[in-house]
């Protein structure tokens, strides 16, 4: 009976002051459309820098004259340290096949060298990248005297690409924050700018409302019709919304996906939550907004 | 809810002076505008069950204020303010509703929802008790029938005459059967002639039982009903007569006593 009443009285508002009510729901909706899209666009450029920053390795090279058995044991010497994640044996011949693979049309040149003259190598991954100066000390530990030397004779070199790692570090980091920042901007705006619209729908019956409270209406009963209005139009908005960043999807996005690497990014959002998540959002922010808006004029 | 609510009209509610108190009482009453107008001034009366009383005065007198200290729109700053001998302005909050559904009141404006019929106008105030569907729907047509509004039933308020909007704001404040009715310049916008209906209106309550306060400058009315009469000025009671008229003297003097520059009447 009760909801049933709540239900009427919000449908009926709905209806007779439909003016204010499109403003919102148009509001609703784009604000959902961007940030529908923004929002898996900074999923991708995450996913994406992040894939940058665990590209980082070390390369320890290994001495030509290196017995086989010194090797190996190299090897089980370098997974036993700390933050190493994983350790790929690189040989001669790999690496000579690695080099002509990154030349590609070019590989002829290789044809002209006198030998193999590329080490063999171990890289070695590691848990976090920021971890890199840890390892590094444990391969070429200080001696009591204060020389170093590596761990074990067959090392020829270790390389951290050390410059190349900063930039990407410092860079990658920027992006992050720069995202989010943008990401936490983007989101207050929408709420504001759906508040704000909210509060523009509830203002043109504020005189309704005073009357409502002197007959003697609770605040509740006042607000309950306008929170079910919020709701409707709120979820009528992100409906729309994500219907049609769907066809947007369908249509252009994922034909599209095979030449861009970014929309192709698999640590993207799926579609799936990213359309829960705002259609959650749009209802939530619209009730919400219509509920505590209407506080302020229950004050009489 | 329902059932609270007939439990209600039996007489617990705050307006029903069960226990013999006035129906309205001020004590010593001051308020305070924000900005520092002052709306009442030190005002002291009791309006007993069943009474019919006219609050005159001009303008700014407060009148107004006095109404809306009974509906709890604006609080007392000294003094006390009871109904049914209850002082109202120690109630919470969230009992302010309660309250006003045992209040009925009328405006000079009205006051209608634009956007409901004239049936649903009067049906809110009895949505708002929780009162059942059925019982909505044996109130709302008698009462409309007692205020002659039966052919405008689903008429909106745009599309009624000023005197029928006040009717059904009369409807409304008294389809609750509230012990008391207000009604603040019922007839502020209507002709003479229309405002003897709303005022025969009012007076028909008034004989079922109800107590009645009418604020008014409609010195016509006033006179001709020859009830109680409360006189504000500035804030303050000035006079209070069992059945007086509009103005204490003839109203010749004490125009020409105001025309003169003199103030005369003062407490």
């Amino acid at each position: 009976m009760r909801i049933g009443f709540f239900l009427k009285e919000a449908f009926r508002a709905l209806s007779r002051s439909a003016a204010p009510s499109l403003a919102a729901f148009a509001t609703i909706l784009i604000t959902t459309l961007v940030l529908g899209v923004f929002i898996p666009v900074v999923r991708a450029a995450t996913a994406k820098t992040n894939e940058v920053r665990n590209k980082i390795e070390l390369e320890v090279f290994i001495h030509d004259d290196a017995t086989k058995a010194e090797s190996a044991k190299l090897g089980v010497q370098i997974r036993a340290i700390p933050h190493v994640e994983r350790t790929e044996y690189v040989s001669k011949s790999a690496a000579l096949r690695i080099l002509r693979q990154r030349l590609g049309a070019k590989s002829d040149i290789v044809n002209d060298l006198p030998g193999n003259p590329l080490p063999a190598s171990y890289r070695i991954k590691l848990d976090d990248p920021a971890n890199v100066d840890l390892v590094k000390n444990a391969l070429e530990p200080t001696a009591a005297n204060g020389a170093r030397h590596f761990i074990s004779p067959a090392v020829e070199d270790v390389k951290d690409r050390e410059d190349d790692m900063n930039k990407i570090l410092s860079a990658t980091s920027t992006i992050k924050i720069l995202l989010a920042a943008l990401a936490a901007l983007l989101v207050a705006a929408s709420i504001l700018l759906v508040a704000n619209t909210i509060r523009l729908s509830v203002f043109a019956r504020r005189r309704e409302v005073e009357v409502m409270s002197l007959v003697g209406a609770t605040n509740w009963f006042i607000r309950w019709p306008f929170v079910i209005e919020g709701l409707i139009v709120g979820f009528l908005g992100g409906a729309v919304a994500v219907a049609i960043l769907y066809v947007a999807k369908a249509t252009v996005v994922d034909p599209l996906s095979d030449r861009f690497a970014l929309i192709a990014a698999p640590q993207t959002i799926e579609f799936r939550v990213l359309v829960l998540l705002l259609l959650a959002a749009a209802t939530a922010v619209s009730a919400l907004g219509s509920g505590l808006t209407l506080r302020r004029f229950l004050r009489v | 809810m329902r059932k609270n609510g007939s439990k209600e009209s039996a007489g617990t509610h705050p307006a029903g002076a069960q226990n013999g108190a006035p129906v309205v009482e001020l004590r010593d009453v001051t308020v305070v505008y924000q900005g520092g107008n002052v709306g009442l001034d030190g005002a002291s009366c009791a309006i007993e069950r069943g009474e019919f009383a006219f609050l005159v005065g001009p303008t700014g007198c407060g009148k107004s204020t006095f109404i809306r200290l009974l509906m709890r729109q604006v609080e007392a700053a000294r003094g006390e303010v009871l109904i049914a001998g209850r002082d109202i302005g120690k109630l919470q909050r969230d009992k302010v509703p309660k309250l006003r559904r045992h209040i009925g009141v009328v405006f000079q404006d009205y006051k209608l929802l634009p956007n409901r019929t004239v049936y649903d106008n009067v049906a809110y105030a009895l949505q708002v008790t929780g009162r059942s569907r059925k019982e909505i729907r044996q109130k709302v047509p008698d009462i409309l029938r007692l205020t002659g509004l039966s052919t405008k039933l689903h008429n909106t308020p745009v599309q009624l005459s000023g005197g029928e909007q006040q009717r059904v704001s009369v409807a409304r404040a008294f389809v609750n059967h509230p012990p008391l009715l207000i009604a603040d310049e019922p007839t502020g916008n209507l002709d003479p002639e229309t405002s003897v209906g709303i005022m025969q209106l009012l007076h028909r309550m008034y004989r079922t039982g109800t107590t009645v306060i009418v604020a008014t400058h409609d010195r016509e009315m006033v006179d001709r009903m020859r009830r109680r009469v409360i006189q504000l000025k500035e804030g303050r009671i000035v006079r209070d007569e069992r059945s007086g008229l509009y103005r204490q003297d003839g109203p010749p003097r004490e125009l020409a006593a105001e025309l003169s520059g003199s103030t005369s009447g003062g407490a």
